[in-house]
């Protein structure tokens, strides 16, 4: 009677075993990286791809959805103080670090405080109007500011939102980033450097619901042939930034899903229009009739279908045509070769001549050699001089070029995109342009937190800057995905980041 | 012999030191501030001052040579700024991958190599010597990275044998490390392989004119070993040399190769090194590696030796 007894249960075992089995089968997602990720701290964190493998390891006050609209992930429910000068956050209760540590007000005010006065943060300038954080209850926080801010979402929906334990963060100073500990649905287990990045499935996860994966690896394979053949080989299940002459071949693979995204960020050519004494030495630097002829003498959709196989979209601002931020009065202006040559008669000039610095990578060189040829239908002279990417920022810092084929990654906010660009003096504003009433404008859009009244800001911004052309804006890239077609639950957010909530294998 | 080597290894003291201080006087020469290229997309003041200071940027070139060096003294070699690892841990990541890369690819190069040189020279002017020739010519004219991709569209996209990138540590599982490395090891050796056949098969031919070949011949000495064993012996000098260069050149990392089959090794380690300007990664490496190149030199010195005994004198 025992051992039956016995081999019945053990038979029932057995039986729920098998039931459930496939709940409990090990699955992987395996991601394929253009680049390796550099340091996984949050706080010391800067580059795109860094932000691809934060999406799985660290969760953050806030996130963006499809539309770029603030949704509640670590906080809950957030409000503006009535002057604007400060915001509420309710923080999300029951949630805990990857090494067991509580989440909580005091954490937050702990995170925040570490982005600012850490060594080497890269943070600081994105949380500079928070004056303080006030925990006013266990699972309530106030960030104070010196003024209104109204991108502070946006930067609490980034890496500057992003939470670490206190506790490691304490106890691994400055080397945090080797072995990092946050709160989101995957823990680190492994990091080979240039090789692979192994995250766990965290069990503890608030949302574990949504978390169909018990691991996933993050591979760099830099070149994009190589990285789509993983895929094809199913090596991987999912790739980033798929080469755009790749995306034709891929319509008829059954295997393959692909996945498009109009970028946050932009390509364009920044002009020095003051950076240096070259600006005055040279027409497009210093008259804005000659910048308004070169931009009159390109044609966008056809630069877009050269040097993007197509996958792009036409733009003439710092955000791109489809986002609620675009400022309508000013759209995309028809290529008018009669009109540019005869605003450059205006001028006073006859075949300008200029320098295009552009970086070595494939993208920027062919947009530089497209450029050159429509310019030139319009009397432009234009020579192109092809430097490796750190040497041509360090020209661009030093003001020792012309014209510069730049690209910006883009933030979730518009600011982001906008004013360390086009304010007087700010680090990335490689053009040296300067206008006080621009400066005025984009100040009263920081410190304007009604999304209607913003834009009439934007717009009157675009007025000046579309003019004066510091930067002529040419398109927004497609952030290309492919991904097998066992794959199902992807979200498509701008932002290029890959969600794995609700992300699911067959 | 004991005299050589002592002679041989104090040379290479003010060797190391000369090497020391030119990668670090060109990585000081390559344009752009440092500090402003590891600060990343957003180049806050705040972070290229601190960056500046950390790596004490502002000082002397000299200084700045001696803090490296007293580190280095010390075994430190600092941190990579992009990734805050030390450079002595990505070293000891990197250098099994790279060793064992560098060996499955030399031993690749020397077995096709050296048999497609004998075979050449042994049967000059046939239709195997025209064959191994336009083998060599072939592995010579063939860029490693179009090969790679060739054979990873091959074997791993259409025929699904092999992986078509990574890398498997052979501790962990042994048939699929070497399944991931055949084809990176292959490509690599395939251009050696190129160069010792081509060095092998005029080694060759000079010695099998030479007159103690013929007296091997005239004693009845079978033509096996009249060639394994009497010339080829004496044709190995050159391909030794050879060799020991073609090896020291792997383990400083092929980077075209490393790139397309995604290898982490030393050629990824530093091209990503260079651009990003993470220059403790540079040094580190390159110092590391010009020591290993002379110490393979070293070794096929000692091994000349060896195979040659008038140099034992």
């Amino acid at each position: 009677m025992t051992t039956f007894f016995r081999s019945g249960r053990i038979a029932a075992f057995v039986l729920a075993a098998l039931v459930c089995a496939p709940a409990a089968f090990a699955q992987t997602l395996r991601v394929g990286l253009a680049e390796d990720p550099d340091v996984l701290d949050p706080t010391l964190a800067r580059t795109f791809v860094g932000r691809i493998v934060f999406a799985g390891l660290c969760d953050k006050l806030v996130d963006v959805d499809e539309k770029l609209t603030i949704v509640p992930q670590l906080a809950t429910s957030w409000q503006w103080g009535p002057d604007q000068k400060s915001l509420t956050m309710k923080i999300r209760q029951g949630v805990t670090f990857h090494d067991g540590e509580k989440l909580d007000a005091a954490a937050v005010k702990f995170n925040i405080e570490r982005h600012k006065t850490m060594q080497g943060s890269n943070r600081r300038g994105e949380l500079a109007p928070v004056t303080s954080v006030d925990v006013v209850d266990p699972y309530t926080v106030r960030f104070n500011l010196s003024a209104p801010f109204a991108p502070l979402l946006a930067q609490l929906a980034d890496r500057a939102g992003m939470m670490v334990s206190p506790k490691a963060a304490k106890a691994e100073g400055e080397k945090f980033g080797a072995h990092p500990v946050c709160s989101g649905p995957f823990k680190f287990a492994e990091r080979v450097a240039q090789d692979r990045i192994v995250l766990e499935r965290f069990p503890n996860y608030w949302n574990k619901g949504a978390i169909h994966f018990d691991k996933v690896i993050y591979q760099p394979i830099i070149d994009p042939t190589v990285r789509l053949a993983n895929l094809k080989s199913g090596q991987l299940d999912f790739i980033e930034r798929v080469a755009p002459s790749d995306m034709k071949a891929l319509k008829g693979d059954a295997k393959i899903k692909v996945a498009r995204m109009v970028e946050i960020g932009y390509q364009g050519i920044t002009i020095n229009v003051g950076k240096s004494d070259l600006a005055q030495k040279n027409p497009l630097g210093k008259d804005a009739r000659v910048r308004e002829a070169f931009e009159l003498s390109l044609d966008r959709q056809a630069i877009v279908d050269v040097a993007q196989d197509g996958e792009g979209l036409p733009g003439n601002q710092w955000v791109a045509p489809t986002s609620a931020w675009y400022a309508k009065n000013m759209p995309i202006p028809k290529r008018d070769v009669a009109r540019a040559k005869a605003l450059l008669k205006e001028a006073g000039v006859t075949n300008p001549s200029f320098t295009l610095l552009t970086p070595t990578t494939a993208d920027a060189q062919r947009v530089a050699q497209v450029v050159q040829a429509m310019a030139k239908e319009a009397g432009f002279d234009v020579k192109i001089q092809s430097t490796e990417f750190a040497t041509s920022l360090d020209m661009a810092d030093k003001g020792t070029y012309e014209a510069y084929v730049l690209a910006w990654s883009g933030r979730a906010d518009p600011d982001g995109n906008l004013y360390s660009f086009d304010v007087t003096k700010q680090p990335l504003n490689y053009a040296g342009y300067s206008n006080p009433e621009v400066d005025r404008l984009i100040k009263e859009s920081r410190e304007t937190v009604d999304p209607a009244a913003r834009l009439k800001l934007f717009e009157q911004v675009a007025a000046h800057t579309l003019k004066d052309r510091p930067i002529l804006y040419l398109y927004h890239r497609h952030l290309l995905w492919a991904y097998s077609s066992k794959l199902s639950g992807l979200r498509t957010v701008p932002d290029g980041l890959v969600r794995l909530q609700d992300l699911k294998g067959r | 012999m004991l005299q050589f080597l002592v002679k041989r290894l104090a040379a290479i003291v003010p060797t190391v030191f000369l090497v020391s201080v030119l990668i670090f006087t060109l990585q000081q020469l390559l344009p752009g501030d440092p500090a402003v290229a590891m600060a990343g997309e957003d180049r806050d003041p705040n972070v290229i001052a601190y960056l500046r200071a950390k790596f004490h940027l502002d000082e002397p070139i000299p200084v700045r040579y001696l803090y490296w060096a007293k580190g280095v003294l010390h075994g430190d070699l600092g941190d990579s700024v992009r990734i805050q690892e030390p450079v002595t841990q990505l070293i000891l990541e990197k250098l099994p991958v790279t060793i064992e890369l560098a060996a499955l690819a030399m031993t690749i190069a020397l077995v096709i190599g050296i048999s497609a040189g004998i075979v050449s020279a042994v049967f000059k002017d046939t239709v195997w010597d025209y064959g191994a020739n336009v083998f060599a010519l072939w592995g010579l004219s063939t860029p490693n990275f179009w090969l790679g991709i060739l054979m990873i569209l091959l074997f791993s996209v259409r025929l699904g044998w092999l992986p078509a990138s990574g890398y498997v540590s052979p501790f962990e599982d042994l048939r699929a490390n070497l399944a991931s490395m055949i084809m990176p090891a292959f490509v690599l050796g395939n251009a050696i392989a190129a160069v010792l056949m081509r060095h092998t098969r005029s080694a060759m031919l000079q010695v099998l004119s030479a007159d103690y070949v013929r007296t091997a011949r005239a004693k009845g000495l079978d033509e096996r070993v009249v060639v394994l064993r009497h010339a080829l012996r004496n044709a190995l000098v050159p391909i030794v040399t050879l060799g020991a260069l073609e090896f020291g050149t792997l383990l400083s990392g092929a980077v075209l190769t490393e790139q397309v089959f995604s290898i982490p090794g030393f050629g990824k380690l530093i091209v990503d090194a260079v651009f990003n300007r993470d220059y403790l990664v540079v040094q580190g490496v390159v110092l590391f590696t010009a020591s290993a190149y002379i110490l393979l030199n070293l070794l096929a010195d000692v091994a000349y030796v060896l195979i040659n005994p008038r140099m034992r004198t």
